[in-house]
């Protein structure tokens, strides 16, 4: 066993109870542990939802459930998904752990606000939670609550509105706490030019957050009022308009996609240079491009609506900005694989979830094109095309790149190292089963099959059959990985301070880092990517 | 094929095709560029990196523009493409659709009304798209077009069937528990038996009670055999102790041509305890000979043998 004070910032200490020195802490370490734990759990759930879903659409027909069960299951995912495991997930857990260690901080700005917002994301989680068995039963709007249906329905609409306004605060909360911190709290040396590319990813991140979550709060408040007093707002019958309501949501969850692809672009950009033993190629691209799909990717909502009876000019605009927001992610692309040329390649199991997520993010990409041309997303919009679409952007990208940093980062955290043959065989079952699931997906969109149908025409069925089975393939990988990471961070060889040679500051201090990370500031010498000087500020 | 005239269809598969085309050589591109990176410098083989230099500006300059001029491409030609779907040829036959929970209705000029889309083989349909209650949306995937039904105004599709044959038609936006049995056809039928169907029967009273029950919808969400949807069944209704919700009071009533035709023009007034209460109105969307049809046969010999089940 490791002597006691090897434990760093996981000792615990004798003053309080152990849990409540952890869900009172305000050290970014625990708190960014705490996020771990809860995205993690809620990941699982969302995991447990889809596979329930996969397997009602593996035949026409009722299968498992209800069609009203059904449609309470795919909002239940999709809410959980979104709110609780994407969008908190990379900052909340990785952001907190290894920002401030990258910048060489002591902590975040505003230490207290970060636990604030730890525990307005659980209250959030838990009014949801409550949602399910209150009021009028489980909400069956989609986590899109689309008007006038989610005005009308009955179930319990209006606390699933709440619980997902709270959850904007502590998303809005912690994009302040980010943003604050990389201004103020840089150590000497580490000038805008010298900054991680997880830490520029985050900064532009942080932007979107602050300023485009309150979109959504006002939004859910708006709707929360239409449901209670029956404003009228939404309601043609009293001059309202239903597609007001796509705008305010969409000008919200447009730029929230990239709250959730942005950070682990930024987890891809930390890892490749380690494992190809090169400098990143295009260091000022990668972190301009971060910024430049902030700023666009703000402007391009209406493509969720080229249907929806918006005008023909809007679809115009909404085409063509959609369509340039694709070059700054595809510049990413271009220097993520330059930056291999001439390298020296170790495929461990951080790089197999790099790589893989260069891929799944290019098909979910270029799928997104024919979704950004106006002709074509006539035809696939709202089927399943368009899920099996955003599901490589963000289980195959956003997902992809958790998985990659939770094996690139835990060694660091816990001090130890999980097994790596494991890790390998499990990377390879979830990548098969991840295509497996939503390729099909994508074919038997284009070939009519709208979404959210509890059921479908005998001719959609072969490829639903072959989703479901992919389903189940990707459900054992994940298992098979988590149970690894889980015995390796219990009982694993020690990890040693820098176990991946990466030259960033996280890798100066000892595993598990101390509690107090950085009591000097350090010195910053070279740039995050200089591999020589790896192990040195 | 340069007689048969324009179609939706064409126009939007060229689309697909040249993003399609470009998008996978692009993957190709990509994917192959970084297998051949890992392979050939992978540790074994390559075990110390090689200097390089780590930025170029001209190659960050050549692949932003080239992704650039490409993506212009596509816009420019899914525009033209886009264009073609909203450009409706002037000789279009006039249809409306109506989208409401959970079941289309089609109205044709002549007041020819049916569940069913019938069109001429060939000749461009416009499809007017209205909503009574929640979004829709009209979703015919072998023509590419799709349209939202949007309370308060009025959209539309046009399409031209290019064969004679039946082609699936579905609502693509969620609208409730039933949204995915909101599932029609279009029916393209030769010129003349479509002149045929569109001037028999035009008085639609003429209909009988089965039919009226099908083209309004009814059956959408109450079954006639029984067996629990949305709403209650019609089986057996005719005179059955029915336990309702009348203004928030909970009591039981029998069922009787008054209590029907209220429920049909006012659902809201009397809730059968255990549906949820998500029947539109339809008042003055059923003409008055229609309605009394419709009640006359709820009410009838065939309908109130005793209920086979719950």
């Amino acid at each position: 066993m490791a002597k006691q004070n090897d434990r760093g910032f996981l000792q615990a200490s004798d003053r309080q109870p152990l849990l409540f020195d952890w869900i009172f802490s305000v050290d970014h370490k625990r708190i960014g542990l705490l996020y771990l734990y809860s995205v993690g759990a809620f990941f699982l759930a969302g995991v447990a939802l889809g596979v329930l879903l996969r397997l009602e659409l593996i035949a026409p027909g009722p299968t498992i459930a209800t069609a009203q069960t059904y449609n309470a299951l795919f909002t239940l995912h999709g809410v959980v998904m979104i709110f609780l495991f994407i969008i908190p997930g990379i900052p909340g857990a990785f952001g907190n752990l290894m920002l401030p260690l990258q910048i060489g901080a002591r902590d975040v700005a505003f230490p207290r606000l970060n636990l604030l917002s730890w525990w307005l994301y659980i209250l959030g989680a838990f009014m949801a939670l409550t949602s399910l068995f209150s009021g009028g039963g489980p909400p069956d709007t989609g986590w899109t609550f689309y008007v006038p249906f989610s005005s009308e329905t009955p179930t319990n609409v209006s606390l699933a509105l709440l619980a997902v306004f709270i959850i904007g605060f502590s998303s809005i909360l912690t994009g302040v706490n980010f943003v604050t911190t990389i201004h103020r709290l840089r150590a000497p040396g580490m000038h805008w030019g010298r900054l991680p590319l997880f830490v520029w990813s985050l900064y532009a991140t942080a932007w979107v957050q602050i300023l485009a979550t309150p979109v959504l709060g006002i939004t859910m408040v708006l709707l929360m009022v239409e449901r209670l007093i029956g404003l009228g707002l939404f309601d043609p019958g009293r001059g309202g308009d239903p597609i007001l309501y796509q705008h305010l949501f969409w000008i919200y969850s447009h730029p929230a996609v990239y709250i959730m692809i942005l950070p682990a672009m930024g987890v891809v950009s930390e890892i490749i240079p380690v494992f190809a033993r090169k400098p990143t190629f295009g260091y000022k691209a990668i972190a301009a491009s971060s910024v430049a799909i902030a700023a666009a990717g703000s402007l391009v909502w209406g493509h969720h609506m080229f249907v929806s009876g918006m005008s023909d000019t809007a679809i115009l605009v909404f085409s063509l900005l959609t369509f340039l927001v694709a070059i700054p992610s595809a510049v990413k692309v271009f220097n993520w694989v330059a930056t291999l040329y001439r390298g020296s390649i170790s495929l461990e199991p951080p790089m197999l979830f790099a790589l893989a997520f260069v891929f799944l993010f290019s098909i979910g990409g270029l799928t997104g094109l024919i979704l950004g041309s106006a002709a074509t997303d006539v035809h696939v919009h709202d089927t399943h095309f368009v899920v099996g679409h955003f599901h490589y952007v963000m289980f195959g990208g956003t997902g992809f790149a958790f998985f990659a940093a939770l094996h690139y980062w835990l060694p660091k955290v816990f001090g130890r190292m999980y097994n790596m043959k494991a890790a390998t065989i499990a990377w390879a079952i979830i990548f098969v089963g991840f295509n497996l699931l939503y390729f099909p997906m994508m074919l038997v969109g284009l070939h009519g099959m709208p979404r959210r149908y509890y059921d479908y025409l005998p001719q959609f069925q072969q490829l639903n059959v072959i989703a479901t089975a992919g389903s189940w393939v990707l459900a054992a990988g994940l298992l098979l990985m988590f149970v690894n990471l889980y015995r390796g961070m219990r009982r694993g060889a020690a990890a040693g301070s820098n176990p991946w040679q990466a030259a960033t500051l996280e890798w100066v201090l000892t595993s598990p880092p101390p509690a107090e990370s950085f009591s000097q500031p350090p010195q910053v010498t070279h740039g995050p990517y200089d591999l020589q000087q790896a192990g040195k500020p | 094929m340069t007689d048969l005239p324009f179609t939706t269809i064409e126009a939007v598969d060229a689309v697909f095709l040249y993003i399609f085309g470009i998008a996978a050589l692009l993957l190709v591109g990509i994917t192959a560029t970084m297998v051949v990176f890992v392979v050939r410098y992978h540790r074994r083989r390559h075990p110390q990196p090689q200097p390089s230099p780590s930025s170029k500006l001209w190659l960050e300059l050549v692949w932003t523009l080239i992704p650039t001029l490409i993506v212009l491409s596509m816009f420019w030609y899914s525009w033209e493409g886009y264009l073609k779907l909203i450009d409706v040829p002037p000789d279009a036959l006039k249809v409306q659709a109506e989208g409401r929970k959970w079941s289309w209705n089609f109205s044709y000029e002549n007041g020819r009304s049916s569940d069913r889309l019938y069109v001429p083989v060939g000749r461009a349909v416009r499809v007017a798209i209205v909503s009574r209650d929640v979004l829709h949306s009209l979703y015919i995937p072998a023509f590419r077009v799709k349209k939202d039904a949007v309370p308060g105004i009025t959209t539309y599709v046009w399409f031209r069937a290019p064969e004679v044959g039946s082609y699936d038609l579905f609502c693509a936006e969620y609208c409730g528990v039933s949204h995915s049995s909101m599932v029609t056809t279009v029916e393209a039928l030769p010129e003349a038996q479509f002149s045929a169907w569109l001037e028999k029967s035009k008085k639609p009273s003429a209909a009988g009670g089965p039919a009226l029950l099908s083209r309004h919808g009814c059956t959408g969400c109450h079954s006639l055999d029984g067996s629990r949807r949305v709403g209650p069944s019609f089986l057996g209704l005719f005179g059955r102790q029915t336990q309702v919700l009348s203004d928030g009071r909970e009591r039981t009533l029998t069922a009787n041509q008054d209590y029907v035709r209220r429920s049909i023009l006012q659902p809201q007034a009397d809730l059968v305890q255990g549906y949820p209460p998500v029947m539109p109105s339809y008042q003055g969307q059923i003409p008055p000979d229609e309605l009394q049809t419709l009640v006359d046969y709820l009410c009838s010999e065939p309908l109130s043998a005793a209920p086979a089940g719950p």
